[in-house]
């Protein structure tokens, strides 16, 4: 056993460093025991009970730094009073390395932004529908995220929302632009007077992007969740949306998307609409024409028409001045298929439509269909065309990969290309194939890299197959993921890649056509 | 025009629960966000059960929580406490018995005592001169003629092991605002020290010393100052990096500063006032146990608050942690004290001769300082676990489950936003953020004393079991 020590005239140490540096110096391995202290008389009598107050120490002073290390033998003991002034040195230097406070609650939250209006909840579902109402309790407007939020938990969110004028966006609502602000999953648009209320959360994302490529802007998109359109909930979101943007200002035209709504629901938007003066443009995805008609809204039947619509009277030009360009379109798409059909060899037949966005999936679903006869999907429109296994291609097939049997334990396909790139390769093999079709949606909250991530893949699929790819890239020049180098890269990749889903699912509809699938 | 409209003609400020990659998305647009980290609340059924029958009561406005809280919270912000006297614990200290002997925290009996207060019993006693030896203390505290009682039953405070005995002097200090009183001993200093739990013959020797040199010599002179006023003391000494509990430089040197001239006018023995002047100089917790009666004091005047939800009590036995309530009278809520997880020993020293948490010093934190305002206190920060951004974020925390802000005590480095302030049990639950207390550490066996210091987390059974008892009590 041996003790050995050093004492460092007028070389002051705080206590509590010194206890660190003691704490590491008892980690020395053959270090019995060590004490780095002051010389006051108290640490003195302290380093004498434990048999380490050397003789040299006897006169020393508060200012004075005493070392001292019991062990094993005079080696280690003298190791390890280097090791203590190593330590000590590193003390002094020692940077701050951690970060500024972040709150662990609303409440938190609130004492550093006190004037906050909006909270953003992605939370479990379990959970989220408690925050919500708590921050409705405080007169803050919400953006539910999350999904599978209790029923109960969730209409009451949105009654109270209701009855105090806030917005409940959600749950399960993945895009909203409020203004100007991407939330969630949503694209950097134009701002300007187009006003939106989507049940539809790629649907939100597809308008608004088309708006904005074509000369339009937003004024407000407010996303209220799929499930807002049942007879449960009666629509609420969606009305305290629409009547803001009929008293705002700033709101020239205003677009409604969705599924058609329950008749209850429908009801009350009539009741809303009544009154009301400005331009509405009413996509309802798969409704009939007259269901639309009876709010007083310009019937459309797809996502792109809908936003061209509104461009068109954002900017004051009629109705039927639009319908006939639509009308006129469709040559060039026919000519454009005819082209893309030459292609393809005999035996290639069938259409495989992998979605990330299951609005877009729906959309293309609808389109198809009319053209094309019946798809078979894991969302089909009738039940008998549901795959047996939706992990597997049946004929012509569209599958939604953002749909729960995908996407539990796993990132949204929007996030992670993985599971994708993998079936892709897949419907590659398939010699029956003629269409891959794709749907890539850039913006915030997606996937930043979709070039590394998806173009390898595609080149992978030209070694194997000659099937034609058509992707639809939905998203603005102003997203982070840069659209132009992103529809570069694709084409340069050999995809046919186009910015509207309905066009680009028009084109390979007339494709499957041409060569009689 | 709608709140929706307004919305959309206001700045948009969002606060995001959930994937932190919407909180970057919302920067990198310029748009103004604050992060939460969020993580699910970790209590069962029954507390679930509390937390919804809580909302309840404050929906169906049973009782204004609100309103209690703001009036106990004021309460303990404008208390204005000020030390006036000083005297022997049987003549000051309401309740005192001849026989009784007071202790830290929460009710304790001799049989459950740990080792600490067991050893402050017994150095107590022999100080009492109730007994000439320990093994004859040792029988006469277990024979249950010598009645105990925790300090908070009688208005006053002790550090540690906490005992008083009824020849020891006290100060007595008086919240002028509300004309309630607390008391509190004298401390002796580091080391080998009675509230430590040691009882040698020096303990005792100095504890005599104090009564009969040390106590009569201050007395003189705060009679003559005509009191100190200790509200700015204590403001002061924060904005001079103490936090009031486990630094107390600053106060200490503060109160120095008043004593001093005092001590020499009123004292005629050179010998004296030199010995009294070195012992205060050196000792830096000298103003602990003041500090202590300063947030009794403050925080006894927002007692019994009819609905209120703000903790009045945080103290220690060593064996138990208890609180109390203001809306829930003098019941305590207790769980096992546990071993301060980090902390930081003195040479010779490890975790495995550290007792249990104990001390009535966590009244400091109570009251809003002490380990709630670390960010004033870099030279101690360390034990918090590292820098002084640590200690900052801690401070911060706190925030998160108090009242309100203090408006006289006041932490510079955050712009001299006043120290979280009223701890309220709801927040402490709903948010599974346990107030976190500075601590110093006492050797789990008798007779030894201070062996380290450091930070533990206030157990979050006693603030569960306190909500049950509120809607329980309020429903």
């Amino acid at each position: 056993m041996a003790v050995k020590g050093i004492l460092k005239k007028g070389e002051y140490y705080d206590s509590v460093t010194l206890m660190l540096v003691q704490k590491d110096a008892l980690n020395i391995p053959g270090v019995e025991d060590a004490a780095i202290v002051m010389g006051t008389l108290q640490n003195k009598s302290i380093l004498e009970n434990s048999g380490m107050l050397l003789e040299e120490f006897k006169n020393a002073t508060d200012a004075d730094l005493l070392i001292a290390v019991k062990g094993k033998d005079d080696e280690v003991v003298e190791k390890a009073l280097k090791e203590i002034e190593n330590l000590l040195r590193k003390s002094r230097s020692k940077s701050e390395g951690s970060s500024d406070y972040v709150p662990k609650s609303l409440d938190g939250a609130l004492k550093i932004m006190p004037d906050a209006n909006l909270v953003l909840i992605s939370v479990a579902g379990k959970y989220a529908g408690d925050e919500a109402i708590k921050a409705l309790s405080k007169d803050l407007h919400v953006m539910i995220f999350s999904d599978n939020v209790p029923k109960e938990k969730a209409l009451r969110a949105k009654q109270i929302g209701y009855e105090k004028g806030l917005l409940v966006m959600g749950p399960d609502c993945g895009t909203a632009i409020i203004n100007g602000a991407p939330l969630g999953f949503a694209n950097v648009v134009e701002r300007g007077d187009i006003g939106i209320v989507s049940a539809a959360g790629t649907g939100l994302q597809e308008v608004s992007s088309i708006i904005s490529n074509n000369g339009g802007g937003i004024s407000q998109a407010i996303g209220t969740g799929g499930i807002d359109m049942k007879e449960y909930y009666g629509g609420l979101s969606f009305i305290t949306g629409l009547k803001a943007l009929i008293d705002d200002d700033e709101t020239k035209v205003i677009v409604l998307i969705s599924k058609p709504p329950h008749e209850s629901v429908l009801k009350k938007l009539q009741d809303v609409l009544k009154n009301n003066k400005k331009p509405v443009v009413g996509c309802f995805l798969g409704a009939n024409k007259e269901i639309v008609e009876s709010l007083g809204a310009y019937p459309v039947s797809t996502l792109e028409e809908a936003a061209l619509l509104a461009v068109s009277l954002s900017k004051g030009t009629s109705f039927d001045k639009f319908k006939k360009e639509i009308e006129e379109r469709e040559e060039l798409i026919k000519n454009e298929a005819k082209e893309l059909a030459k292609h393809l060899k005999p035996g290639q037949k069938y259409f495989r439509g992998l979605f990330q966005g299951g609005t877009l999936a729906y959309e293309t679903e609808l389109i198809l269909t009319d053209m094309i006869g019946d798809v078979y999907s894991n969302v089909p429109l009738k039940p008998e065309f549901k795959l047996k296994d939706s992990w597997k291609s049946e004929k012509h097939t569209i599958v939604d990969l953002g749909e729960d049997e995908f996407t539990v334990g796993r990132p949204h396909p929007q996030i992670d290309f993985q599971l994708r790139n993998k079936r892709i390769l897949e419907e590659a093999k398939d010699p029956e194939v003629a269409v891959i079709y794709l749907d890539v949606v850039i913006g915030y909250g997606t996937n930043r890299h979709p070039i590394e991530d998806l173009v390898p893949t595609l080149e992978e699929v030209r070694k194997i197959s000659n099937a034609l790819v058509i992707v639809n890239v939905t998203g603005t020049d102003k997203d982070p993921q840069n659209k132009r180098a992103l529809i570069t890269a694709l084409k340069n990749a050999s995809a046919h890649v186009y910015e509207r889903n309905a066009y680009a699912s028009k084109v390979a509809g007339y494709v499957i056509k041409e060569i009689g699938g | 025009m709608s709140k929706v409209n307004d919305l959309f003609k206001s700045e948009l400020k969002v606060i995001n629960i959930g994937l932190t990659s919407f909180a970057e998305s919302l920067k990198e647009t310029g748009y103004k966000v604050v992060h939460v980290d969020w993580s699910p609340p970790a209590f069962g059924d029954d507390v679930r059960e509390a937390l919804d029958k809580f909302n309840e009561i404050v929906s169906t406005k049973k009782v204004d929580v609100d309103k209690a809280n703001r009036e106990a919270f004021n309460r303990l912000v404008s208390a204005r406490p000020k030390l006036v006297r000083m005297g022997k614990a049987i003549d000051l200290v309401p309740g005192m018995k001849k026989n009784m002997l007071l202790h830290a925290g929460p009710p304790v009996t001799w049989d459950r005592m740990c080792g600490p207060m067991k050893g402050a019993v017994l150095g107590a006693i022999l100080y009492e001169g109730w007994a000439e030896t320990v093994e004859d203390a040792e029988k006469l505290a277990a024979s249950g003629n010598i009645e105990f009682s925790p300090c908070h039953h009688h208005q006053a405070v002790g550090p540690m092991a906490g005992i008083v005995s009824p020849s020891m002097p006290v100060f007595e200090v008086v919240n002028e605002a509300y004309g309630n009183k607390s008391y509190t001993n004298m401390n002796e200093g580091l080391g080998k020290v009675l509230r430590m739990g040691a009882y040698s013959k020096e303990v005792i020797e100095r504890l005599r010393w104090m009564e009969q040199v040390l106590y009569p010599t201050l007395a003189r002179a705060i009679e003559y100052l005509g009191g100190i006023d200790l509200k700015n003391i204590l403001a002061q000494a924060l904005h001079m990096g103490d936090e009031g509990h486990n630094r107390n430089r600053a106060a200490t040197s503060l109160l120095f500063r008043q004593l001093a001239p005092a001590i020499v006018k009123t004292t005629n023995d050179p010998d004296v006032v030199e010995r009294v002047l070195k012992f205060i100089d050196g000792n830096d917790h000298f103003f602990l146990n003041i500090s202590m009666a300063t947030a009794k004091a403050s925080l006894d005047a927002a007692r019994n608050i009819e609905g209120s939800t703000m903790v009045v009590v945080m103290a220690r036995n060593g064996t138990d942690f208890g609180i109390q309530v203001s809306g829930l009278g003098d019941e305590w809520f207790t769980a096992p004290a546990e071993v301060p997880p980090n902390a930081l020993y003195f040479p010779g020293f490890t975790k495995d001769d550290a007792n249990p948490d104990i001390g009535d010093s966590s009244i400091t934190e109570t009251a809003g300082w002490g380990g709630f305002a670390i960010a004033a206190a870099p030279a101690i920060v360390q034990f918090t676990g590292g820098t002084p951004q640590d200690a900052i974020n801690k401070t911060k925390m706190m925030y998160e489950i108090t009242i309100g802000e203090n408006t006289t005590y006041q932490i510079p480095y955050l712009n001299f936003r006043g120290t979280p302030t009223g701890i309220d049990i709801k927040s402490v639950v709903e948010k599974g953020i346990p107030p976190f207390i500075d601590t110093g550490i006492a050797h789990k066996l008798p007779g030894i004393g201070q062996v380290g210091a450091g930070l533990v987390d206030a157990p979050m059974e006693v603030f569960k079991k306190a909500l049950i008892a509120f809607v329980k009590k309020y429903s």
